[in-house]
């Protein structure tokens, strides 16, 4: 039983360091055809996140491996659920990675517009789907002893739409920090003023979202029972102050605390789930919690070993890397992907 | 057509394409290390410029090879989900190992290698690109394992309505999954080196550099004698292992219909599955089939027709499939010790058309490739857990046609626009060699 609550921790965990890693690189994709004004401008955003967008896509592919290994039902039922919003993710993801690497290696001008239109929807529809799947799972899917009742067009709810845009504009938000603190001169300005405005409406959209998760969502329901689990969404709120605040005096330290807001706002999410990844709107009965949708005690077991040898050696590379590729991109020497 | 139907081919065909990056992804790595290496030993330019020229085609392939092995992930849940709620408990483990031990090493380390030309030591980048080979071959290995269990389920026990996992190791160590894992990277390295001869030909041919093709060409054609040898010997080995746990396949691989006793292998043999025998069977060499699947000339092979008739595979594309694989991996062994030695011998010029034939050779280790997991998969039917769990039981039990036949429809239309691209890129960075800027 131990081992279901960590496993359900770490399944938090993985999305929360997917957000809040391929979220910056997704948000510079977003902002790629508005924010560059020169070809220049684009080889520095692209460089900005050349070195580390792909191993930051792969926490995904771990969230949905670990999904698959420790709720293989849940893994079932998410997927097979969310067939077509899950399927336009994946094309967004696909077209992205293959037009991001592409782009300075085609001369055809038709073509680069082409994969220049593909960067930008493919990093904004896994962004906004992602936060419409996140909104819909934290009200409770339709489902009963018949399976799910719901499609595309309910999971377009106001609450649903709402979390999927304030994943944009957070990811927009860590996005623009993330290019100020990669880059020098004029386009290091830009992006923190744009940061700046970014960050009014990121506050107005998160608390939108957690007021409105009040009425339409039980998340709270731990929180009050457990007050001391308060501290989750207040970390949250403190890192997007944080990121306000640090604007000015330092860049990794806004970007850092934009990245905590990020972390706490999927936990603040998952905690007011425990203990179900997917709740069910219509009869508790029917949620697929940490607990009846979980592997056995054995491979949860093998996979807790696995987690504590290789997860800390990834870390340990991870950060280096981030270390090796944080110096400042010079003014007109981005060298694109 | 159904939903179990259509997801069977949405699920082949985003396999197939998967495969087509794949192989070249394993191979090339280690070509474009093993060039590091040389390089980084002899400080000669010429080994510079071609670790860039294949790294370049190397980077290419990889991008598509990634994200058509994201889709894949992800239709266990969204197509089988049956499938994933009844094996769960162990085919995930080694998924989302996969991704914890291979994918985040092959990712980080690939980032490093390309935008560390300058930012790290000339060790440190040479450690990148064999962590980058390494880690990508390591993936092979766990997605094997997954594979390996539908194939030979292994190590568990049937408990509260699913498949649950008593042992970790059993699943891992798998004889089968090794001998698959073995097959499947050095039929990658033969991909891998036939590519570098066939482009390394493309250049002899127009007597562009010359120096630097010839020597790629030298180290394609050693890797890929090794590796035509291995697969080859690993391919028997594998083969006889299929006999043991899945007679049905081994059966439809030969067409053998009826139980025999010193099993020949005909050379020439057509089958007719209507009447569930063959149509001509000729010039039979006696034994063989025994001695191949057994290592026993005497022993007896079952034939399908002493297995039910809804637990046998379709037999024609897995018996083609299997010839034609075996057919190509007796000709790249006589093609790559031809090109050792021609290159060996440093007589590559004189024989244009050896040349030419290599060129035209660079697509044949893909047929084989291809053929070769048609074998395994359609060999495997109508098992999706081979005798456990039947593929018309594992798709999820919500979806439409529609919801299938729509993203089916987007898929077949994005993976053909993206391999069009990226063959085209190929094909023009190819070509042009070696660019100033390397």
């Amino acid at each position: 039983m131990v081992l279901n609550i960590l496993w359900f921790i770490i399944w938090g965990l993985l999305w929360a360091m997917y957000f809040a890693l391929d979220g910056f690189d997704l948000g510079i994709g977003i902002l790629f055809p508005f924010f560059a004004k020169t070809d220049q401008d684009k080889k520095t955003m692209l460089e900005s996140i050349g070195p580390v967008w792909d191993a930051n896509e792969v926490w995904l592919i771990t969230a949905g491996g670990a999904t698959f290994a420790a709720f293989p039902t849940t893994y079932a039922y998410m997927f097979s659920f969310l067939y077509l919003p899950l399927m336009l993710i994946l094309y967004g993801l696909i077209i992205r990675a293959v037009c991001l690497e592409f782009r300075y290696k085609v001369n055809n001008p038709t073509i680069i517009s082409l994969l220049e239109i593909g960067f930008f929807l493919g990093s904004l529809l896994p962004a906004l789907l992602l936060g419409v799947a996140f909104g819909n799972i934290f009200q409770g899917l339709p489902i009963d002893q018949n399976g799910y009742h719901g499609n595309l067009l309910t999971l377009l709810n106001p609450f649903g739409l709402i979390t999927g845009i304030l994943f944009v504009v957070a990811f927009l938000l860590h996005g623009s920090l993330w290019l100020s603190f990669r880059t020098e001169g004029d386009i290091n300005v830009r992006a923190k003023s744009l940061a700046k405005k970014l960050w009014f409406i990121t506050l107005f959209f998160a608390v939108l979202f957690l007021v409105s998760a009040y009425f339409v969502t039980n998340l709270y329901s731990n929180y009050f029972s457990i007050p001391i689990l308060l501290v989750v969404p207040i970390l949250c709120v403190l890192g997007l102050l944080g990121a306000g605040i640090f604007i000015n005096s330092s860049e990794i330290l806004a970007f850092l605390s934009s990245a905590i807001c990020i972390i706490f706002l999927t936990f603040t999410g998952v905690g007011g789930l425990y203990p179900n990844l997917i709740p069910s709107s219509i009869n508790n009965a029917f949620s697929l919690s940490a607990f009846n949708s979980s592997s056995s005690q054995y491979t949860l077991a093998v996979m807790t070993i696995v987690v504590i040898i290789f997860v800390p050696i990834v870390l340990f590379y991870k950060f280096w890397t981030y270390k090796t590729f944080s110096y400042k991109i010079k003014e007109g020497e981005g060298e694109g992907y | 057509m159904d939903a179990v139907m259509l997801s069977r081919l949405q699920f082949g065909a985003t396999a197939m394409y998967h495969f087509i990056f794949v192989p070249l992804t394993l191979g090339l790595g280690v070509l474009v290390a093993i060039m590091e290496t040389l390089h980084y030993k002899t400080k000669n330019e010429v080994y510079l410029k071609m670790t860039k020229f294949w790294g370049r085609l190397f980077l290419i392939n990889f991008v598509l090879g990634i994200v058509t092995g994201i889709t894949l992930e992800f239709q266990f849940g969204t197509n089988w989900a049956q499938y994933s709620i009844y094996v769960g408990d162990i085919f995930g483990a080694p998924l989302a190992i996969e991704a914890t031990l291979a994918f985040f090493l092959e990712s980080t380390f690939l980032g490093v290698w390309l935008f560390g030309w300058k930012r790290i030591s000339p060790k440190m980048h040479l450690i990148s690109i064999w962590l980058v080979a390494f880690s990508s071959n390591l993936s092979a290995l766990w997605i094997l394992i997954a594979n390996a269990w539908m194939q030979d389920p292994v190590g568990f026990v049937l408990r509260n309505n699913r498949a649950e996992m008593t042992n970790f190791f059993a699943v891992v160590f798998s004889p089968y999954a090794w001998l698959k894992f073995t097959h499947t990277i050095t039929a990658g390295f033969v991909v891998g080196s036939f590519f570098v001869m066939g482009i390394s030909a493309y250049h002899l041919l127009k007597k562009q550099n010359v120096e630097l093709f010839k020597k790629s060409f030298y180290i394609g054609a050693t890797f890929g004698l090794i590796a035509s040898i291995l697969v080859f010997l690993i391919g028997d080995f594998h083969a006889a292992e299929v006999a043991h746990v899945q007679p049905t396949k081994l059966a439809a691989m030969e067409s053998l219909w009826n139980t025999e006793k010193a099993a020949p292998i005909y050379l020439i043999l057509v089958p007719d599955e209507s009447k569930r025998t063959n149509m001509v069977e000729a010039f039979p060499i006696p034994s063989l089939l025994s001695l191949l699947a057994y290592h026993d000339p005497n022993a007896t092979v079952r034939g399908l027709n002493s297995f039910p008739s809804n637990d046998i595979p379709p037999v024609t594309p897995v018996f083609l499939s299997f010839r034609i694989m075996v057919g190509l991996g007796t000709l790249f062994i006589i093609l790559t010790v031809l090109a050792w030695w021609y290159a060996r011998k440093d007589k590559l010029l004189e024989h244009r058309n050896f040349l030419r034939i290599m060129l035209y050779s660079l697509p044949l280790p893909y047929v084989a490739t291809q053929v070769g997991w048609i074998v395994a998969e359609v060999g495997r039917q109508p098992w999706i857990v081979y005798g456990l769990l039947r593929t018309d039981d594992a798709v999820s039990k919500n979806l439409t046609v529609g919801d299938v036949l729509l993203t089916f429809g987007v898929f077949i239309v994005l993976y053909t626009a993206l391999a069009v691209l990226d063959f085209a890129l190929l094909i023009y960075y190819a070509r042009k060699g070696p660019l100033e800027t390397d």
